[in-house]
């Protein structure tokens, strides 16, 4: 099949599955049914495309020009590859790991949330084709209105509230400083398409660099960089598999996806670097990631603890695109799916215990892992795998980052500040996340507990432990993202 | 021969049309009848309208001369591409308003003045049509008390009795302004002997007198400020619009004030020179209030308590976004000013009809009463969540493309000030419209409603397909105009070039 067609099917399909769910609302089975062959269906799509694409295929679409020189344009690339990739496919594990989820919580309005979960993958495969920052910001918006029902599914006061505090920061920090930035650059240079090199380079001077790209990393508010933040742990009272996909891998994920997209095609790394902007900017990340954690320890709401991970995480993947070497993007992109499948793991590991235990904080989980051994053995690995420990996938992200500090074009203390972030970092996550299993294998279980119920639903644990396996295999053959990535890399040329 | 006659008489048959029909409506005065003879006559005055849009586009000027009198003399209907646009826009909401008329009208009004209603109805059309076609400064004067009488009348026939209050509000001020512009059309014939626009542009270009000159300037500008609700002029809008029958809060919303706004853009820069403004520190001044009535018309929404006044309210902040881009006196601005009219009318007026489809269902359009609606119309709802994101600005719908357009102008003229007012206008909008969407689909109703009662002999439990219908075209214009500016973007950015040269500019 024609690849732009392919390109634009990677958008419709989820589009068409979500009204196709949406009318069968009287038929749960038969919707659930759908709803996985779309997510095997767009994963095919997305994977016929990664196929083509290694062929050395390229495609590009236009869907409409409301201004000139500015169109709705799709095209193949490497970074959007990889993220469409992680994104369908763990859309499917997330659909089966839903079907069990929402049955056995109970609840209500599932076809809302079917629909509207299908509408923001279509919005996300959007953001990863986009060709131009334009087209780029228009479906980020998109994304933001589509998961917000999903955010505010249950409808209470409090889901209300955290759904405010959603649209607020987000909207307000795309509206208010992303868009701001956008018309900058657009005013300087008369451009929004993703170039190798970027476009700025000869049209700002370098002491606006960095104020420019701050517009970015704080209007970019879904890669909670501090202060941007809060609208992440707002977003966990939403179910859990919407925590999981979306707010541990597509929606955060669209924000760093962005900003290195920003940072590798519209500044371009030798920009950044040679203006000297890197060289404070860098202390932003470095303050989230340290304060992330140590916020994170003192959470005793689980989702809300893996929250605080996420945000940490992320700042992992802001951190390495500031870099602006070749090993510390190369560990960027790599992150985004080593930190998806680990963090998706942990996730859905966190939902197995609500759905069969009702537990939501981390003290009451003493003992649990006796009962539900799968689950927690799938917990263990996800962290471990965050952490950066052999034989899981995360080892190699962080192996690239802690390269990428070294190659740091800094004074070596800067290098040696950086590095130790990253290992200070670890420990911590050792400390806040391994708590977990310990404290369900080796804690006794309180007497009085009267819980004696066992692993989650069937659906439930194929989500849990696929990924998880995923962060396994990951280690010992990550090529498939290598060679994308190195032959992305080919392209852009990075000082 | 007919076609001759009209082919060849085009322009005037735009107004003649609904002059004729609006006796003919108060004598047939059955309620249907007349509700289809005014759906004919608004699609066909749309039709019309867009055959002379393409005409102009391809750079011809209509020049009409009314009974044959041949201009200066006689009454010009010059028609260049910016007035083909606004005559677009009037009848193509004209022709909306129609389709959704129909139930909203049996419900609100009684039976016995139906005719009435739609012969005013047709008078405010031709009025709104007339002053976007004619080149003759005292025929617009004319048409504009034309289509304001008729709006006093519609407006006071709202059922709340604050809508008699409200309707001699806007009476005593819209005389007020209409007043003010007669007396400056008076002073500029005094200084020039003629009226016709173009005529007098060429001998202002000489005249001697300035401080006459400068009085007559002043006076249009505040007559005409007051007609189109321009901060701090606005006070009569919010009253007129919330108490209005909603088709006729549809069709004010959408076309009155950007008429008049029309007015200001054709008297700022066919009539007076661009010169007189920049003596003045209007340019400025414009600027200034534009940004003010957007901050002040999004904060007043937001603490709206009642539908009909928050989109009021709104529309003082829209139109702040019209003056502002007026205001930059450059093609970017105007373009800016003349897109928003298109597209705030579409979004405007699928915001009303979406009100009005709840007011036809439960009677009122307070907050209170509306809690949990959304979710018992879905249909309506999510019409107007696509109008409502194109108040607030989304990309892919017609409010970005406006003003992504008047942030162009903006940094164009380096004015950040600007650029950070409509960004938070942006974002206060996103405040009241998440507001409106709260209220609708998340809050639980705190009453009992009342449900499938029947009201002589229709349901209401049930909405009307027609204004269903109308509501949809509406949004899904919203969506459309958002990406494809085609029609829109450049239909503008001709009038203003068309405006900018004709002026030697």
């Amino acid at each position: 099949m024609d690849d732009a067609l392919l390109l634009l099917l990677t958008m419709v399909l989820p589009l068409l599955g979500a009204i196709v769910i949406s009318r069968l609302g009287r038929w749960p089975n038969i919707r659930e049914l759908a709803g996985v062959l779309v997510a095997v269906a767009l994963f095919a799509v997305v994977l016929n495309l990664y196929i083509d694409f290694r062929l050395g295929m390229t495609a590009s679409i236009v869907l409409a020009e409301p201004f000139d020189g500015l169109p709705l344009a799709f095209s193949l690339n490497t970074l959007g590859l990889l993220f469409a990739l992680v994104a369908s496919g763990l859309w499917i594990v997330t659909t089966i790991y839903a079907i069990g989820y929402m049955r056995a919580h109970h609840e209500g309005h599932q076809t809302r949330f079917f629909a509207f979960f299908a509408v923001s993958i279509a919005a996300v495969m959007a953001i990863s084709f986009s060709d131009n920052l334009f087209t780029l910001f228009v479906f980020y918006e998109l994304l933001t209105l589509a998961t917000y029902p999903l955010v505010t599914h249950s409808g209470t006061p409090e889901a209300r509230r955290s759904g405010r505090i959603y649209l607020t920061v987000l909207m307000g920090s795309s509206i208010g400083l992303f868009l701001f930035g956008l018309l900058i650059v657009w005013s300087l240079t008369g451009s929004l398409t993703f170039t190798p090199e970027g476009i700025l380079k000869g049209h700002i001077d370098d002491v606006w660099v960095a104020p420019l790209y701050l517009l970015f990393v704080f209007g970019i508010g879904k890669a909670a960089v501090m202060p941007m933040h809060k609208w992440l742990p707002a977003a966990m009272v939403a179910p859990t598999p919407v925590s999981a996909l979306l707010h541990a891998v597509a929606v955060v994920k669209a924000g760093v996806f962005t900003l290195l997209k920003v940072t590798l095609f519209i500044f371009g790394p030798g920009l950044l670097s040679d203006s000297g902007a890197v060289q404070w900017l860098i202390w932003l990340p470095v303050f989230t990631i340290l304060m992330a954690s140590l916020i994170a320890m003192t959470r005793d709401n689980l989702k809300e603890r893996l929250a605080y991970s996420t945000i940490s995480q992320l700042s992992y993947i802001v951190l390495g695109t500031l870099l602006a070497n070749e090993a510390g993007l190369f560990g960027a992109s790599l992150h985004i799916v080593m930190h998806a499948f680990a963090k998706i793991a942990l996730f859905f590991a966190a939902g197995a215990i609500l759905v069969a235990a009702h537990k939501t904080r981390v003290s009451e989980l003493d003992g649990l892992g006796v009962a539900m051994p799968i689950t927690f053995g799938v917990f263990m690995i996800g962290a471990l795998s965050i952490i950066g420990l052999p034989p899981f996938g995360g080892m190699w992200s962080k192996w690239y980052l802690a390269q990428g500090t070294l190659d740091f074009a800094g004074p070596p203390l800067a290098q040696y500040v950086l590095l130790g972030t990253l290992m200070v970092s670890s420990l911590l996550n050792i400390a806040y996340l391994l708590e977990i299993p310990f404290r369900g294998f080796f804690k006794k279980a309180p007497a009085d507990d009267g819980h004696h119920g066992g692993e989650a639903p069937l659906p439930c644990l194929v989500g849990l432990v696929l990924p998880a396996a995923f962060c396994v295999y990951l280690f010992f053959s990550p090529e498939p993202f290598f060679d994308l990535l190195q032959a992305g890399a080919s392209s852009v040329e990075v000082p | 021969m007919t076609s001759t006659l009209f082919t060849d008489h085009l322009a005037a048959w735009l107004v003649i049309l609904p002059l004729l029909c609006a006796p003919v409506m108060v004598l047939l005065n059955r309620s249907k009848l007349v509700w289809l003879l005014n759906l004919v006559v608004s699609a066909s005055c749309l039709i019309i309208a867009l055959h002379i849009l393409w005409d102009v586009s391809t750079g011809t000027v209509i020049h009409y001369a009314m009974g044959g009198w041949t201009p200066p003399w006689g009454i010009e209907y010059r028609i260049d591409g910016l007035n083909a646009l606004v005559a677009v826009i009037v009848s193509a909401m004209a022709t909306a308003c129609a389709v959704y008329a129909r139930k909203s009208v049996e419900q609100e009004i009684s039976v016995h003045v139906h005719g009435l209603f739609y012969a005013a109805f047709q008078l405010c059309f031709l009025g709104l049509l007339g002053i976007a076609l004619t080149g003759d400064i005292f025929n617009l004067f004319v048409f504009l008390e034309i289509s304001s009488l008729a709006s006093y009348a519609l407006i006071a026939m709202g059922r709340n009795r604050k809508a008699l209050n409200s309707a001699f509000h806007y009476l005593i001020l819209g005389t007020l302004g209409a007043t003010f512009f007669l007396i400056g059309v008076g002073l500029a014939f005094a200084a020039t002997g003629t009226l016709n626009m173009a005529d007098m542009a060429l001998s202002l270009q000489d005249a001697a007198n300035t401080p006459l000159l400068l009085t007559a300037f002043a006076l249009i500008v505040v007559g005409v400020a007051l007609k189109a609700a321009i901060y701090p002029l606005h006070l009569w809008l919010p009253g007129a619009y919330a108490y209005a029958p909603s088709v006729v809060s549809v069709f004010l919303a959408a076309t009155a004030t950007k008429v008049a706004i029309y007015v200001l853009i054709r008297c700022l820069f066919s009539v007076f020179e661009p010169d007189y403004m920049l003596d003045t520190f209007l340019p400025d001044i414009l600027v200034v209030l534009g940004g003010v009535a957007i901050l002040y018309g999004s904060l007043r929404a937001i603490y709206q308590e009642g539908m009909k006044k928050m989109l009021a309210y709104s529309s003082v902040a829209q139109i702040g976004y019209m003056v502002m881009g007026i205001g930059f006196l450059s093609a970017a601005g105007l373009t800016a000013s003349l897109l928003h009219m298109f597209n705030h009318a579409l979004m405007k007026g699928a915001m009303f009809m979406a009100v009005g489809l709840f007011v036809y269902r439960v009677n009122t359009a307070t907050f209170d009463n509306l809690k949990g609606m959304g979710r018992e119309m879905p249909y309506t709802f999510f019409a107007m969540v696509l109008a409502a994101l194109s108040l607030v600005g989304v990309p892919g719908t017609v409010g970005f493309v406006s003003k992504w357009q008047l942030l162009q102008a903006a940094l164009e003229n380096r004015h950040w000030g600007m650029v950070m007012i409509i960004l938070l206008g942006s974002l206060m909008a996103a405040i009241y419209v998440w507001k409106l969407i709260e209220v609708l689909y998340f809050q639980q109703p705190e009453k009992l409603r009342v449900q499938g009662v029947s009201s002589g002999s229709e349901r209401i439990g049930r909405s009307p397909a027609g204004m269903v219908i109308a509501l949809w075209v509406m949004a899904l214009g919203c969506v459309y105009f958002g990406l494809d500016t085609d029609l829109s973007l450049h239909s503008a950015q001709y009038a203003v070039t068309e405006l900018l040269q004709g002026r030697g500019n």
